[in-house]
């Protein structure tokens, strides 16, 4: 899925890599044939996390940080949520592509509220001021 | 593009590295609390981290993935149940 998105993905908690290896080994490659297809990566310390803002010190573990870094290493757009509520990943999949879409088009398209692939883009511009509500409709931002 | 790692008895785990490095152990030094430094629209900051990657010990530099889109994904724990 990310990989036909040519997207990279890392993932990183406080275990260490021995229990990654078992966690995949053991558990995770029953649910993905093959095992997991990216790096598993391991912050023992919280150091990182502590940097990403994203380490519970109470609890001793990193919250649901998830940060989307484009190819000049900027970080374009993060979600954190603590430990109970898991992602949802299709949302992740559209804002990575929007993010390619204005990317490629080198700032001139923006992808308004509600945005999917083959939506309409706004082209950002004088004559595109005080006419959006010409181009999108309320409706457009929940479906 | 990750080098491989040889695990010896010690944990390995991973560390800020460069300028967010320093900035951090002089925030230590001063036992000041360390303060997130991330910023949307700014540079992701970077660090080295061991890790486990089809069936090998590797270790990852985050500034070694650039020109790429990268999707880094903190979680709270292996095992757990989300």
């Amino acid at each position: 899925m990310f990989q036909g998105l040519g997207v990279e993905v890392l993932s990183m908690s406080v275990d260490s890599m021995f229990v990654h290896k078992m966690w995949n080994d053991e558990e995770l490659s029953k649910m993905v044939k093959g095992g997991v297809p990216f790096p598993m990566l391991s912050d023992a310390g919280g150091r990182v996390g502590k940097v990403y803002g994203i380490y519970d010190e109470d609890l001793g573990v990193e919250t649901r940080g998830r940060f989307l870094i484009d190819p000049d290493g900027v970080i374009q757009g993060y979600e954190v949520l603590t430990p109970p509520v898991g992602r949802h990943v299709a949302e992740t999949i559209r804002q990575i592509q929007a993010f390619q879409l204005v990317r490629e088009s080198k700032g001139a398209q923006a992808t308004p509220s509600g945005w999917h692939p083959g939506r309409p883009t706004l082209k950002p511009g004088p004559d595109l001021v005080g006419k959006v509500w010409k181009e999108w409709k309320t409706e457009m931002a929940f479906d | 593009m990750p080098e491989e790692l040889s695990p010896g008895c010690a944990r390995p785990t991973g560390d800020p590295v460069g300028e967010i490095a320093a900035h951090q152990t002089a925030f230590e030094q001063e036992r000041k609390e360390e303060s997130p430094v991330i910023l949307i629209g700014k540079k992701a900051p970077d660090f080295t981290a061991p890790g486990y990657h089809n069936g090998k010990f590797i270790n990852v530099k985050l500034s070694e993935y650039l020109g790429k889109w990268v999707l880094l994904c903190f979680y709270p724990g292996d095992f757990t149940f989300v």
